[in-house]
């Protein structure tokens, strides 16, 4: 599909101009900036649940359950699954969509599986302009999936106006949840598969875990659920929808929303400098050779900061 | 590609890596030939999309389209290759995407195999070709990366 056509494309609903729009962001194409920009609907975000936890727990028949559930309610919705990318080869074997393939026709449903590709400062840049994309072009949630497995879960977090732990009975999750620092990010906790022996355990286990830490304005309800049997998916929705009104509510979505921006904002300036940065050190003689002489970088840091000035923007997102 | 990528704004990131859904069309129920087919082609650098069992031509469309993917890999074992290759590639053209390119894998006689080509499937692996002829193959079609 030519790029002149991605606009078009986009504007009237084709979902192909979306996909394609989603391809340029995880590549870090700057010209994305015209397409959102351009859009009447640029600025428009949706409501964003983040799903996290360990590989296997079960998140992606969850989100399966979920979708359908808000669908009933005439709401559109995307699933966002991201997946590590093999450090090896820079391939992957993203396998979210097959749990959710009942949605695989419903037009108002929008999959799409991403890859991390060892982004430089990871997924998060990608994920929100993806997000905003979404929101762009019409849906009213999106889904984020991730494994809980390193920093993707933090950054699904910063994203997410919700995020929700999803663990499993037994297994020693919950010990492995703590090492990673992953209780602190919970809005809800799940406990999935609770078909399974163990549940009231698990439950019980996270309780005393959670009242060993500091009091805070919102405390994360933990709720059993079996997936695969589509129990316990109204209860996971009513929790969501709980602390979408205890952050209503508290004034927490207006500050969470303007950190968000400030963090975009900083997360793009970066990114930006960075891509200059090396374009300078790698085609301007008098940086480069400011770097071989010092073996020393802050020199030729400070130069490059000083010397870029207003082309610290790259070409293509320039006005 | 985006012109703009080549001009060097960007030169932190790889070049789009090639997607590839991977499906099982039809409705014999056993994944572990495909399910090898992904490894290798992951091992091999290409973001694999896998969508599961007994899919449709519709859903295998509807999800290269979503995914943005430049490939469909079809497997099949249930001898209904005559219908259902025939069939994605003519749901691609009815979605407008024709640019998407698709491949398949299955026991296929060679007189079929000319027939399919000829009705616009790029390339059929029979059970005895080596997963390094599927890469091989993929990467003369997408030299970019
Ligand atoms: N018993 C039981 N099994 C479940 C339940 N939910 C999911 N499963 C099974 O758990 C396995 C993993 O499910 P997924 O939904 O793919 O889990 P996931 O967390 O998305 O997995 P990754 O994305 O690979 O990390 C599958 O075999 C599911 O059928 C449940 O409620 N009970
Ligand atoms: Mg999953």
């Amino acid at each position: 599909m030519p790029e002149r056509n991605l606009l078009a494309e986009f504007k009237a609903g084709n979902i192909r101009g979306l996909a394609r729009a989603i391809s340029l962001v995880e590549q870090r194409d700057p010209s994305v900036r015209h397409l959102l920009e351009g859009l009447a609907n640029g600025a428009r975000r949706p409501r964003v649940l983040g799903f996290t936890g360990a590989p296997g727990t079960g998140k992606s028949t969850l989100v399966d359950a979920l979708v359908s559930n808000l669908r009933e309610s005439e709401l559109r919705v995307a699933v966002l699954a991201v997946d590590p990318n093999s450090p090896y080869s820079g391939g992957a074997i993203l396998g979210d969509r097959i749990r959710m393939q009942r949605h695989a026709l419903d037009p108002g449903v929008y999959i799409r599986s991403m890859g991390a590709r060892g982004h430089l400062g990871g997924l998060s840049v990608a994920t929100r302009e993806a997000v905003r994309l979404l929101g762009a072009f019409g849906f009213d949630e999106v889904i984020l999936e991730t494994v809980g497995v390193g920093q993707s879960e933090l950054e699904v977090a910063a994203i997410a106006d919700t995020t929700l732990v999803v663990l499993t009975p037994g297994l020693g999750d919950g010990v492995q949840m703590i090492k990673a620092g992953i209780m602190e990010i919970a809005d809800v906790f799940v406990v999935n598969k609770a078909d399974l022996p163990g549940a009231q355990k698990t439950m019980q286990e996270i309780r005393s875990m959670l009242s060993m830490g500091p009091k805070l304005s919102w405390r994360a309800p933990i709720v059993g659920a079996s997936a695969i049997k589509g129990e316990g998916v109204d209860e996971v929705l009513a929790a969501v929808e709980r602390h979408r009104a205890h952050l209503e509510a508290s004034g927490e979505a207006a500050e969470r929303a303007e950190a968000r921006l400030k963090d975009e904002a900083a997360d793009l300036v970066a990114e930006w400098a960075r891509a200059q940065a090396r374009r300078l050190l790698d085609q301007d003689e008098a940086v480069a050779g400011r770097l071989r002489r010092d073996r020393i970088p802050y020199a030729a840091a400070e130069e490059i900061l000083t010397r870029a000035g207003g082309r610290l923007v790259p070409e293509a997102a320039r006005t | 590609m985006s012109e703009v990528a080549a001009a060097g704004a960007q030169v932190e990131e790889p070049a789009r890596p090639v997607r590839i859904v991977l499906a099982k069309v039809g409705l014999d129920g056993h994944d572990r030939g495909v399910k090898v087919v992904a490894r290798a082609l992951r091992d091999a650098g290409f973001e694999i999309i896998y969508t599961g069992l007994r899919q449709t031509p519709q859903m295998v469309v509807e999800a290269a389209l979503q995914e943005d993917a430049q490939v469909i890999g079809l497997s099949l074992h249930s001898g209904a290759h005559m219908t259902l290759f025939p069939a994605v590639v003519e749901e691609l053209r009815r979605r407008r995407a024709e640019d998407i390119v698709v491949f398949g894998g299955g026991i296929v006689p060679e007189d079929d195999i000319v027939e399919l080509k000829k009705q616009g499937v790029a390339e059929i692996f029979t059970p005895g070709a080596p997963l390094q002829s599927i890469i091989d193959w993929l990467r003369n079609r997408f030299p970019a990366r």
